[in-house]
């Protein structure tokens, strides 16, 4: 089993697959305890947007769907937070939105796009060096800003008007930390695809919040968790020959349906 | 610690979405008071603490805290928010939950240093739980969660207290230590609590006063039915001087 690792577009999978479950550990948590996910599933939709204008322009869709993701966690964010408009009718205008400009701009551009499904449902074995340079540098900088912040996020996450009273700049926080989620959203995609991003970015951290108490604790065993997901599923998907992303989130999710019955 | 008042508000009206929330409130609060705030909900109690803290802006009138502007004295108050539905099974240990009232000292960048820590200790030891400091809060009694808070409020070293309910959730038989520790509390800082437990505030604070929009203040904590009625315009139930009597006169 190990020489199926000699051919370099596994190898390459394999890095970016434990890159991304290092990033996914840390992140999802965060997600959960903001109970943020489905702003997370929102960001990913509209990052369809992204990947259709890159599409038509004929450059790298993900430098677009980096753009529509951002822009997208900053106006549920700043819609929710401002205006009348509850968070989960902004996340579903987004996500339809997103998804549409999507559909647009892959249909003008000839309908040509032999890789669209790889974005949608992802394709793990179809990384390429610079998706894995991509994949590197934005989870060192999500590592970084986590590292920077992790004493904030910890009182935004666990009590956001306590953090006001002590004059913690709530909004300003949960911007970034929407921000943070939109470029794991970006990272994941080529990894399970836009579809199937949240599963991916959540599960991880709820398996390891069952069993562990502290939260970094949850985040090293999120991380196992997340790269047996991906390593399971790469070398399932090339034996026997079926979709990589749908292959690692069944695997995920049958691991958390076992976790939660041992939990219990 | 000399010079200005712990609080000094003059004039103070506060209008949130086009509701007079504080009319024309006029309080002095002095070094080493402990003040109880009673009052009928939605009566401002915790508009006034939080126009203390900075957190709600005066319409008119001015409010100084130890001479200063709201937010240039937040590093010198402590708060203890009302009973906040937090998630029970957060994974956070009671330490780290104490940690939090350092983030005035520490900043947006700031990173938690030994001294932080040891803060924290110290803040545990006062309202007695050092024991539980590794705990998971969840795992803790709603009156232990509390001390927790209380400890919360306490690394900070603040030299004024603001307790918004801080019975909550205790169960009666802790009601008494609890307030006997922030009795102790009280021989080293300025404490002001909002209560809806009238029995408590006569026993244990030292001036009262009611929060209705307007505030009535008593010098004393012996508080007169006519006041109270007054404040929360229908018949209470009051105690003076510990002991207790019903007033149930009817009003129109």
């Amino acid at each position: 089993m190990i020489e199926i690792f000699a051919y370099e577009f596994m190898q390459r999978a394999l890095i970016a697959g434990i890159i991304a479950s290092v990033l996914c550990g840390v992140i999802g948590i965060y997600v959960i305890l903001n109970r943020i996910v489905f702003i997370g599933g929102g960001i990913a939709h509209t990052a369809f947007g992204g990947i259709g204008l890159g599409y038509l322009l004929g450059k790298d869709p993900l430098i677009f769907a980096v753009l529509f993701s951002v822009a997208a966690a900053l106006g549920i964010g700043a819609i929710s937070d401002r205006s009348r408009v509850s968070e989960d009718t902004a996340i579903g205008v987004f996500w339809a939105a997103g998804m549409s400009l999507g559909i647009i701009f892959v249909s003008l551009s000839r309908g040509y796009a032999p890789d669209l499904f790889d974005y949608l449902f992802g394709n793990i074995l179809a990384v390429s060096w610079s998706d894995v340079l991509m994949i590197s540098v934005l989870t060192v900088a999500m590592l970084a800003l986590v590292a920077l912040f992790y004493k904030d996020l910890m009182i935004l996450s666990f009590d956001s008007s306590y953090g006001e009273a002590v004059g913690l700049p709530v909004r300003e926080l949960r911007l970034l930390l929407l921000c943070m989620v939109a470029l794991s959203v970006v990272v994941l995609i080529k990894i399970v695809g836009i579809i199937l991003v949240i599963a991916l970015l959540t599960i991880p951290g709820a398996i390891g919040r069952q069993h562990a108490r502290s939260l970094k604790r949850i985040m090293a065993l999120s991380i196992l968790m997340g790269a047996s997901f991906v390593l399971g599923g790469l070398v399932a998907s090339y034996l026997l020959n079926i979709p990589s992303g749908a292959t690692i989130i069944l695997a995920a999710a049958g691991t958390f349906f076992v976790s939660t019955l041992l939990a219990r | 610690m000399t010079g200005a008042n712990p609080v000094s508000i003059e004039n103070l009206w506060v209008r949130l979405d086009g509701r007079t929330v504080l009319e024309d409130v006029n309080l002095e609060v002095k070094e080493g008071d402990f003040l109880g705030l009673i009052g009928p909900n939605g009566g401002g109690k915790t508009t006034l603490l939080k126009a203390i803290l900075g957190l709600v802006k005066p319409s008119s009138g001015r409010v100084l805290v130890f001479g200063m502007s709201p937010e240039a004295a937040r590093r010198r108050v402590g708060y203890l928010p009302q009973k906040s539905l937090f998630d029970q099974r957060f994974p956070v240990s009671a330490l780290e939950v104490v940690m939090m009232g350092r983030y005035g000292r520490k900043g947006l960048f700031g990173r938690y240093a030994p001294e932080d820590r040891e803060a924290a200790r110290l803040a545990l030891e006062a309202v007695g739980m050092e024991e539980e400091s590794d705990r998971e809060i969840g795992a803790l009694s709603g009156g232990q969660q509390q001390r927790i808070f209380v400890a919360r409020a306490l690394v900070s070293e603040p030299d004024l207290l603001l307790l918004d309910e801080p019975a909550t959730g205790i169960d009666s038989s802790h009601q008494k230590e609890f307030y006997e520790l922030l009795r102790d509390l009280n021989e080293k800082m300025t404490i002001i609590m909002v209560s809806h437990d009238i029995s408590a505030v006569s026993t244990y604070v030292k001036k009262v006063a009611c929060v209705s929009r307007k505030l009535y203040y008593h010098s004393s904590k012996e508080l007169f039915s006519e006041e109270i009625e007054e404040a929360y315009h229908c018949p209470v139930e009051m105690i003076a001087h510990g002991v207790p009597h019903r007033v149930l006169r009817e009003h129109d």
